[in-house]
């Protein structure tokens, strides 16, 4: 970090969302407050309107994610923020995302739960919600960063890659990182690349909402433009219309799917730190992340030949991917904050020359850095 | 015959040609005669159909948006105001209408109703009450009268009714309005005044369901219950001159209450205008 650099701005995780948003051309926010997450509501009501973009404080989640799909349909590039109790009441409205194929951002910083659990307190108990949260088959973008300064990136990334695949994208922070500071710049405008939907360029008539193309994404027109379309919760035909037909129904199911799969390697992120020489590995995602990249310096210290994986991506899961890093260790170390949902995907992919170990913590404290020290010097 | 063929033109008009008739509902059922009110108000009004967005929730008339020609958003149970919210706020421009019934507004989606009348944000609500849950197989609803039958009623309803009218108003609309699928038009005239006011305008119909209501309660097929409509409806200015007493079995009709509060996207224009922001309308 270049502290020297005068544009670099000390910000909360929460703050750089909003950042994130707004480079990304977000137009539309709609929330309901809740701690942790209620600095990106406040965030959002004050910077949109001065980029002529519309803030919303709604009734509750339910609509908060209503607003955002009606306000995506109508051409916005939208978001909105929760936690927890919020989150769990937006998987009803996320399905309807999910098969109406409508691009839009929720952030969810997490706080440990079951229902109101710990407003306050850090968590990562929601990969599973993020990923299976809403009934029926389709297949989730779910981003997780670590640093304020990803907070900011994988906000931007969620935008693009909402935009690009018309799916929602899911930003998976939590309490510690929304509410921590750090500094950091903000690019310049175009040193990211910014994406919108891809916009019909058929004539009206000829126009299908739900096109079957050759990389299952449908060009998205907006409500008013001319192209009077129907959206439904309903499984649909090419056009958007209800339909029992069996092949029409699987055909619309394997879009939601494909459509991710397909471009799976080009949503994936990884970082990896130590990992050339390491026989054992940490892998792990968010908050915790910055607590094995300490363990892993510490451990080095004593000669321990270690290395670090960072899931920027938790879902898609990279299966081949990680199965690859993961056949060059002897070990690894699962670290999460709840009682073990990430390494159960990491067992399914393991080779069975790879020892999965498992560490977990779910008190609503950070997993300290020597909590994880102890664990490699346990399993080494 | 020329007025017939003419309204039948009209209607074509405003279908979808594609969409494979016939719809959904029963014979008889009231959501076809909303559904043509709808769109002569819209015809007569001259409005764009690209610019016309209906917006529904879940039940019997919420499947009527994917008949019409216009741009079209069939979503959750209960929460189509707060879609239509979005789309509003997003784009002022657009007209919207929200086609919902008794259940998806009063009881699911209530709480999305109240705010949206709170905010008196411009969308034009029919709500379609035919007293009963009908896609479901004829439930009671927060709109059953005391002591009417349901499939989870069937000692008779032992709940009070919500007055949908008098929720609106509490709540903040700026143009309530009642009427039937006995007075069409009336309905039209009702359905017109809510699309032209800037604000929150809530039309609520009631409407038969002689399949499961009209069943159940003994109140006979959809001629009766259009009937009964025409014989207990009391237009606004007549009831006021009523006393009570002759007002015991008669509901209300007619625009009953209307005030020039001003718009949600009004108000926000002008947030936008204080902070010397220039109005962009998303791409």
């Amino acid at each position: 970090m270049n502290n020297n650099n005068n544009k670099a701005r000390l910000l909360q995780g929460n703050e750089a969302c909003v950042q994130g948003a707004l480079y990304a051309g977000a137009e539309f926010f709609a929330g309901y407050p809740i701690t942790p997450s209620t600095e990106v509501a406040e965030g959002m009501s004050r910077e949109l309107p001065k980029v002529g973009g519309k803030f919303i404080q709604m009734e509750d989640e339910i609509a908060s994610m209503a607003a955002i799909i009606g306000a995506s349909n109508a051409g916005c590039k939208s978001m909105t923020a929760t936690s927890g109790p919020g989150f769990s009441l937006m998987q009803e409205n996320i399905g309807y995302a999910y098969i109406t194929e409508t691009p839009c951002v929720i952030i969810n910083v997490q706080r440990g739960g079951p229902s109101t659990g710990l407003p306050t307190k850090i968590a990562q108990s929601d990969i599973m919600q993020a990923r299976w949260g809403t009934h029926g088959d389709y297949t989730a973008v779910v981003l997780a960063p670590s640093t304020v300064k990803e907070c900011f990136e994988e906000v931007v990334r969620a935008f693009n890659l909402a935009e690009r695949f018309r799916t929602p994208v899911v930003v998976l922070t939590d309490e510690v990182l929304g509410h921590m500071r750090e500094m950091m710049e903000i690019p310049e405008p175009g040193e990211i690349n910014v994406i919108r939907r891809h916009k019909p360029d058929v004539p009206h008539d000829w126009y299908k909402h739900f096109e079957i193309t050759p990389s299952f994404v449908s060009s998205m027109a907006s409500f008013g433009e001319g192209y009077r379309y129907n959206v439904t919760g309903l499984i649909h035909d090419q056009e958007g219309f209800p339909t029992a037909n069996p092949v029409e129904i699987k055909e619309k199911l394997d879009k939601l799917r494909l459509k991710i799969d397909r471009f799976a390697d080009e949503i994936y992120k990884i970082r990896t730190d130590m990992m050339d020489d390491a026989h054992i590995a940490i892998l792990s995602f968010g908050t915790v992340s910055r607590s094995a990249r300490q363990a892993i310096k510490m451990a080095r210290d004593k000669r321990i030949k270690i290395g670090a994986i960072q899931l920027l991506t938790l879902w898609p899961f990279p299966d081949a991917k990680l199965r690859e890093m993961l056949s060059g260790v002897r070990k690894v170390i699962v670290a999460e904050l709840n009682m073990g949902q990430l390494v159960n995907e990491v067992k399914r992919i393991a080779p069975r020359h790879t020892e999965v170990h498992e560490l977990q913590r779910y008190d609503g404290e950070v997993m300290a850095p020597q909590q994880i020290l102890d664990k490699i010097r346990e399993v080494k | 015959m020329d007025k017939i063929a003419h309204g039948s033109d009209v209607t074509h008009h405003y279908l979808r040609p594609k969409k494979k008739f016939p719809n959904v509902w029963c014979a008889g059922c009231g959501n076809g005669i909303v559904m043509g009110a709808l769109i002569r108000s819209i015809d007569r009004l001259n409005l764009d159909k690209d610019k016309v967005v209906v917006v529904s929730g879940i039940g019997c008339s919420s499947r009527m948006p994917v008949y019409l020609d216009f741009n079209t958003l069939h979503t959750t149970h209960g929460r189509a105001l707060a879609f239509a919210t979005g789309v509003k706020v997003a784009k002022p421009d657009l007209k919207v209408i929200v086609i919902t019934g008794d259940g998806d507004a009063l009881a699911i989606g209530g709480n999305h109703f109240i705010h949206a009348c709170r905010r008196n944000i411009d969308i034009t609500t029919i709500l379609i009450n035919n007293k009963i849950y009908g896609m479901t197989g004829g439930q009671f609803a927060p709109t059953t009268p005391g002591g009417s039958f349901a499939t989870t009623a069937p000692y008779g309803n032992y709940e009070k009714q919500f007055d949908a009218v008098k929720l609106a108003i509490g709540s903040g609309a700026s143009y309530v309005s009642r009427g039937t699928v006995y007075h069409v038009q009336q309905l039209e005239k009702l359905i017109e005044g809510g699309l032209n006011k800037r604000g929150f305008s809530l039309v609520d119909v009631y409407s038969n369901c002689h399949t499961y209501y009209g069943r159940f309660n003994k109140e006979g097929d959809a001629v009766k219950m259009l009937e009964w409509f025409k014989k207990h409806a009391m237009p606004i200015e007549a009831a006021r001159k009523l006393p009570p007493e002759k007002m015991v079995d008669k509901f209300v009709t007619g625009l009953i209450h209307e005030t020039d509060a001003t718009e949600f996207c009004q108000e926000y224009d002008m947030l936008l205008d204080r902070l010397g922001v220039k109005k962009e309308v998303a791409k």
